[in-house]
């Protein structure tokens, strides 16, 4: 993508999807939504790159990393290009009431701090419009536990969704217009008070906390800092 | 350079037979271990310490001075002494009368331990690991240099005109490992005092580690113990031989599907290629090793992890024979012959003396008749 004359660099945008199946309606919502997002920053002069994650491709070493704490194969360069976006879309089908164990996985092995002040759209599919409030009872909290700043409208797709298009367009345009407007008002990485945030890129590569910011041993020993939070 | 082996102590079923060592099994394993480890021409035999099953070695100075009653040469350490829930008055001790006892083939490696429920056992908390770290380990450090000692904290009472006995061996504590893998505060902490830092460097990758090393490398040169290169580094490694590679992985394999760490996850080739462990022969154990060195510098100790996952006694006995008789002679040469003279070798006991002795006689040639400590 060429940088227009705005001069405005190019917003990374990385798409998350736990669809199993091929096709999947879980990938064609987060497609529907990239669209979207691209289209309405495109309409504001700004320049998108969109990467999508199919997490189905990551099944086995998402749970390698479960057994042994680091990511094995290209796992470790897709958290990276997720701890380093500008925002986040992200789908998963709704099991058993909630989004699926693949989904909870890779966001459960991101390190911490990751997605602090990430704009991110939350999204879901399900093969009834019962599963819909999944989104606020299960992904909302979980992206609010991760200080994700996410987006006030969650888009929903029940099997009778793809059917009649006017209501579901209409929510993905005005999740990714919301989306467009919190990157307007704070593109990730421009916020001052948030250290260790996401965007740390040797933090989140090699698993180890930051060693750019370590405290003197003099302070540590005297107790005039605290250790950091370590797990 | 010195070579040894480190165990964790566990007590682990044999996945091919489906048999479970009994813990008086696995304690005399440990003990026969540690003399095959000398036997066969390693340097230093170092154990763990874990206060919950399936780990055995809950008193490590009781174990290694039983094992330096029977050994002659080999250095007796730890994997890690738990400087967290232990109190540092008993490490002080304990630590100083091995010492004595092995006549200075001592030296320990300071951990903090990462299991949250053992710290309560010990009257402790886990969420001050790290405070508990620095503060217990300056203590430690004061009781083995200063006679007499007065000393207030936050995690102990405090102490009035303490002398921990016995003084150490000639009067020069054991050397100190801080070992760590992943707090970089420990690597300043083992900076500050210039003291080793040990990375585990198993199970995880080698770019992992890199980090804390370099770190620990540029905090010993700022605060003043020498330069960068000069820092002394002890690295882990994890090995499985056999005189042909495919041997090695046909034997190995069963134990690291199964293995408590990281079995039923990524399989023994991924493992292999993301991780230092290396099963095949002692050539391609010489090779790999040999890369550590590229890796985190010249550096003064190598420990191979050699008996978990159930291995049974009798293989782990057959791997010594392998690298004390194919590995370690050649991995001597090459390591001794690229190091520089002015990059220390392994700290023993003799060497702490005579520097000692050489800091007190520059003090006396200065004339100014007070040699410091």
């Amino acid at each position: 993508m060429t940088a227009p004359s705005t001069g405005r660099s190019v917003t990374r945008l990385v798409v998350v999807t736990a669809g199993l199946s091929q096709p999947s309606s879980t990938r064609l919502l987060a497609d529907r939504l990239s669209s979207a997002v691209e289209s309405v920053l495109a309409e504001r002069g700004q320049p998108v790159a969109v990467e999508v994650v199919e997490l189905r491709e990551y099944a086995r070493d998402l749970t390698n990393h479960l057994l042994t704490g680091f990511p094995t194969g290209a796992l470790g360069s897709v958290i990276e290009h997720v701890a380093t976006a500008d925002a986040l879309v992200v789908v998963t089908p709704i099991f058993s009431a909630s989004y699926s164990g693949l989904f909870k996985t890779f966001f459960d092995v991101l390190p911490m701090d990751s997605l602090v002040g990430k704009p991110t759209i939350i999204a879901a599919t399900a093969g009834t419009a019962r599963h819909s409030l999944a989104l606020e009872h299960a992904l909302r909290p979980l992206f609010a536990y991760l200080r994700a700043v996410v987006v006030p409208t969650a888009v929903f797709a029940a099997a009778e969704d793809w059917a009649s298009e006017g209501a579901l367009t209409e929510r993905v345009r005005r999740a990714a217009t919301e989306l467009a407007d919190l990157l307007h008002r704070a593109p990730v990485g421009t916020t001052a008070d948030t250290p260790g945030r996401a965007g740390d890129t040797a933090e989140v590569v090699a698993g180890v906390e930051s060693v750019e910011h370590v405290a003197d041993f003099a302070d540590l020993l005297a107790g005039r800092v605290t250790p950091g939070r370590r797990s | 350079m010195q070579f040894g082996i480190f165990s964790v102590g566990d007590v682990t079923t044999d996945p091919t037979t489906g048999r479970t060592p009994s813990e008086a099994e696995r304690i005399r394993a440990m003990v026969t271990i540690a003399k095959k480890a000398e036997e066969v021409g390693l340097d230093v035999f170092a154990t763990g310490e874990h206060h919950n099953p399936p780990f055995v070695p809950s008193s490590p100075t009781t174990m290694l001075g039983y094992i330096a009653a029977q050994t002659e040469k080999i250095i007796l350490s730890t994997s890690t002494t738990l400087i967290t829930t232990n109190d540092p008055v008993k490490i002080a001790e304990d630590f100083a009368m091995l010492q004595h006892l092995a006549q200075g083939r001592v030296d320990l490696m300071m951990g903090r331990g990462n299991t949250g429920p053992v710290y309560p056992w010990f009257g402790q908390d886990i969420r001050h690991g790290v405070a508990l770290a620095i503060e217990n380990y300056h203590l430690l450090h004061r009781l083995w240099r200063e006679d007499v000692v007065d000393w207030e904290g936050q995690f102990r009472t405090p102490l009035q005109g303490f002398t921990s006995t016995p003084r150490p061996l000639d009067g020069v504590p054991p050397f100190v490992w801080h070992g760590s893998i992943r707090t970089p505060e420990i690597a300043e902490q083992a900076a500050y005092y210039g003291d080793g830092f040990f990375a585990n460097h198993i199970f995880w990758p080698t770019q992992h580690f890199q980090r804390l090393v370099n770190l620990y490398r540029t905090r010993f040169e700022h605060y003043g113990h020498g330069t960068a290169d000069q820092a002394v580094v002890g690295l882990g490694g994890q090995v499985f031989l056999a005189h042909s590679s495919q041997d090695a992985v046909r034997q190995f394999r069963p134990y690291f599907d199964n293995a408590p760490v990281y079995g039923h996850g990524p399989s023994l080739e991924e493992f292999m290629r993301e991780t230092p462990l290396t099963v095949g022969s002692p050539q391609e154990v010489i090779e790999r090793t040999l890369t550590f060195r590229e890796s985190f510098g010249d550096y003064q100790r190598q420990l191979f992890l050699a008996d978990h996952a159930g291995l049974p006694l009798k293989t782990v006995l057959e791997q010594l024979d392998l690298l004390g008789e194919h590995v370690i002679p050649v991995l001597r040469r090459e390591f001794d012959a690229l190091r520089p003279a002015h990059v220390p070798d392994g700290p023993t006991h003799e060497a702490l003396v005579a520097s000692a002795i050489g800091t007190a006689g520059a003090g006396l040639l200065d004339a100014a008749g007070s040699a410091t400590r």
